[in-house]
């Protein structure tokens, strides 16, 4: 007579394949090692992951600003790089006791983030932080150009870009898309250079102060507007929101102000 | 097992004899469109042998003990985790390849070939065979790959490896490159001549014809 064997692994083995209890255990074993595995992964190589995207977005900057014509002459001028500020949102000064070294320490804190109400929310991100990370570039005395960090939401999920603007604060120098996940050949024509190369020369405003800037349906019509690009409505619809929503009060609207009456 | 499996032949069938893209047709979607460059390609080629031949050993090993109402199941899940651990991979030490290669990374979870080979090979093999017949049918999807993509790179934009093997003239040199190749047409078009040449080469390779066109009657008086 064999003896019953107590070890609940090999009792397990032993059961045929097809045994209700097999099954359910089998799944969820192969459920819970592969999930170790895959987020196992994620864990150890995240850090090197964000040092790349990091540097990518470095990259893009460099690419925006040597891409903008005379920009070159203006950084030798300068002394060669942007003046980096982190400003407070909420009044569009800079921000006191906030570097650009400890921002990411300060906006891991949700105390330092406002939600954002259904009225005010354009561009569909339910809150944002209370400081961000400008680049500002002076010509003599004046700001020549600001470069903004800007997010919204497209039809595939998150567009982060950066805006540049020229001195006058209404004029658009270029636009560098440094991630989003718009579907390839449709929405993700956004980071082609070709429909980039349609932002230059583009105004925010008209003369009363309202904000004009939208992606157009189609073809661009008046200074306010940029092509559409085909199939991509709700793409550009994301980028209009975005740009409105980061260039209106709940935005970069007091540093806006600000600048216009030479605080910085 | 009865018979001795010959490892040699498992591992050089599926380069041309029994290959998975020109014989089996599997794997078609992710051949057409990495194979711009040379080095999409290769990446490709290497992540998707190494998903397929660590999935060959991971199902082959617990192969007496998947039930059968959830293998399709227990399968793709150890194919996706795989996949996606091969992803982060790339995307950390490979960000610039990685993000050429887009989505199709981590669509290797759906290329008929991992399936196909787990499926019908290594759930009926031991572990060592069963890593043999994946890496060769690894190599042989990789082979095919690295032609395709060498020949649009090379007649693409007169580059191999982004090295410039022919000078093209906008730098003054006589070659101009033919923007075709680049597109996904090209793939197709290549891909069809690659599987032409094959089977003219290996005549046993032609499918048998499925429809045989109506005999000719001749119209009655």
């Amino acid at each position: 007579m064999v003896e019953p064997d107590w070890n609940p692994w090999r009792r397990l083995l032993a059961l045929p394949n097809e045994s209700r209890t097999k099954t359910i255990v089998v799944a969820f074993l192969v459920a819970s090692i592969c999930a170790l595995l895959v987020s196992g992964a994620t864990v150890l190589l995240r850090p090197i992951q964000t040092a790349n995207r990091a540097a990518e977005e470095q990259t893009r900057v460099d690419a925006l600003v040597r891409g903008i014509p005379g920009m070159t002459d203006l950084l030798t001028q300068s002394g060669g790089t942007l003046s980096t500020v982190v400003i407070d949102l909420e009044n569009g000064h800079a921000a006191s006791g906030v570097t650009v070294d400890s921002l990411d320490v300060v906006l891991a804190d949700t105390s330092n983030w406002t939600t954002l109400g259904p009225g005010t929310d354009l561009a569909g991100l339910g809150q944002r932080p209370n400081f961000a990370q400008i680049f500002l570039l002076r010509g003599g005395d004046d700001i020549s150009l600001v470069l903004l960090p800007v997010t919204g939401l497209g039809y595939g999920g998150r567009i982060d870009a950066i805006l540049a603007l020229r001195g006058d604060m209404n004029t658009i120098e270029g636009i560098a898309i440094t991630s989003h996940s718009e579907t390839p050949g449709i929405g993700g024509r956004i980071e082609e250079p070709s429909w980039q190369a349609g932002f230059p020369g583009v105004e925010l405003r008209d003369e009363t102060g309202d904000l004009r800037f939208a992606v157009a349906r189609a073809q661009a019509s008046g200074p306010y507007e940029v092509d559409g690009i085909t199939g991509a409505t709700r793409t550009g619809r994301g980028i209009t929101n975005m740009l409105r929503f980061w260039l209106g009060p709940d935005g970069y609207g007091p540093l806006i102000r600000a600048i216009e009456r030479g605080e910085f | 097992m009865a018979t001795r499996v010959d490892f040699w032949a498992t591992l050089t069938d599926p380069l041309i004899r029994q290959n998975p893209v020109t014989l089996q047709i599997l794997g078609i979607c992710s051949a057409l469109a990495v194979t711009t460059s040379l080095a999409t390609a290769l990446t490709m080629s290497v992540s998707l042998t190494v998903v397929l031949t660590l999935s060959a050993v991971i199902i082959s090993l617990i192969r007496r003990h998947i039930p059968e109402s959830i293998r399709l199941i227990v399968q793709i899940i150890i194919v996706a985790s795989l996949v996606i651990v091969i992803d982060q991979v790339l995307q950390a030490y490979f960000a610039e390849i990685s993000r050429a290669l887009s989505i199709y990374v981590s669509l290797i979870t759906t290329n008929c070939l991992v399936l196909g080979r787990t499926e019908a090979y290594a759930r009926h093999h031991a572990p060592f065979t069963a890593a043999v017949d994946a890496l060769g049918n690894g190599l042989g999807y990789s082979l095919v790959l690295l032609v395709i993509g060498a020949v649009r790179e090379l007649f693409g934009r007169g580059q191999l490896f982004g090295w410039q093997a022919f000078p093209v003239t906008d730098a003054g040199g006589w070659f101009t490159p033919l923007g075709l190749m680049l597109l996904a047409p090209s793939a197709f078009f290549l891909l069809g001549g690659l599987v032409w040449a094959i089977r003219s080469w290996r005549p046993e390779q032609v499918e048998a014809q499925e429809h045989l066109p109506p005999a000719r009657t001749r119209p009655a008086e």
